[in-house]
């Protein structure tokens, strides 16, 4: 295996310090919400990890666009490690607004149609890695991941939108001056910075992420060349 | 809620999210690291199978 490259090992780094400083701003700078409590302080995560669920998934149907023009094998590497990255974080997103939603809707589950289209997304992309595995040839596995993740994305508009197209009870954070939004969520201005920083922190640390699944992938496609090689060299 | 005066007492909550968050990241960096971790001995053993066959 190639030694880190010197810009991943400058990523961690980056990602590291931001992480920690997103914590002190969301934990500690952040004041208090004055109804909810400190339950409120889970949003400023709960938002990011939606948000790198959804650029994963944007980043999966791009590769799928660019695998599908172009036929290089990289772009299925892209797609596969986007989606993983993308269901751990939506999974994220899922429960921690459950645990947010306990005391404030006093339920941790409601048939909200945020809550049920983010659900459905998180399942289409879990289908997606299962169905991949069933698939012995490459080419054919790289086709119909890119085919299924630009089908699939049709989920992540969906799922953003819910909240202006259905009548429901889910805050609108971004763009709740809209007189379209049927919630509205009001921050201080450090409560923004918090919010703001964590968006920031949480696309490096989906970047970084990106970045050593794709090592691992190219590790993984290595071992499997050398098991076919030795197989077939009469070992 | 809306009626008191100070805000709820939900810190319980939060810190269960925070557990939920961290850990859940902290499981994916993990799992990746053993996934690595398997990949590279695999990789030795190959290399070992290959030189006890030139042998």
């Amino acid at each position: 295996m190639d030694p880190m490259p010197k810009g991943l090992k400058a990523l961690n780094a980056v990602t590291g310090v931001l992480f920690v400083v997103a914590l002190y701003l969301v934990l500690f700078y952040a004041p208090r919400e004055a109804v909810m409590g400190e339950v409120q302080r889970v949003f400023y995560f709960h938002v990011a990890a939606g948000w790198v669920g959804a650029l994963a998934f944007i980043v999966a149907a791009v590769s799928g666009v660019v695998y599908l023009a172009r036929g290089d094998h990289r772009w299925d590497r892209v797609g596969l490690a986007s989606v993983e990255i993308g269901i751990a974080f939506t999974l994220i997103n899922i429960i921690s607004g459950s645990i947010w939603a306990r005391p404030v809707w006093n339920t941790w589950w409601t048939w909200d149609p945020r809550l049920v289209t983010a659900t459905v997304m998180e399942l289409i992309y879990i289908a997606y890695v299962m169905l991949r595995q069933g698939i012995e040839d490459p080419d054919r596995r790289a086709r119909f991941g890119a085919v299924y993740a630009i089908v699939g994305f049709l989920s992540v508009p969906l799922t953003f939108l819910s909240i202006r197209i259905f009548r429901t009870i889910h805050p609108v954070v971004i763009g709740s001056s809209d007189p379209t939004a049927q919630g509205t969520f009001d921050m201080t201005p450090k409560m923004l910075t918090a919010f703001m920083f964590s968006l920031l922190t949480f696309t490096f640390i989906y970047a970084t992420l990106l970045w050593h699944r794709l090592r691992l992938e190219v590790l993984s496609e290595r071992v499997e060349r050398r098991k076919i090689d030795l197989t077939a060299g009469g070992l | 809620m809306f009626l008191q005066e100070a805000p709820a007492d939900t810190l319980s909550y939060m810190i269960l999210g925070y557990i939920v968050i961290l850990g859940t990241m902290a499981l994916f960096v993990v799992r990746l690291a053993l996934r690595f971790r398997g990949l590279r001995r695999d990789l030795e053993l190959l290399d070992e199978l290959e030189r006890s066959e030139k042998r």
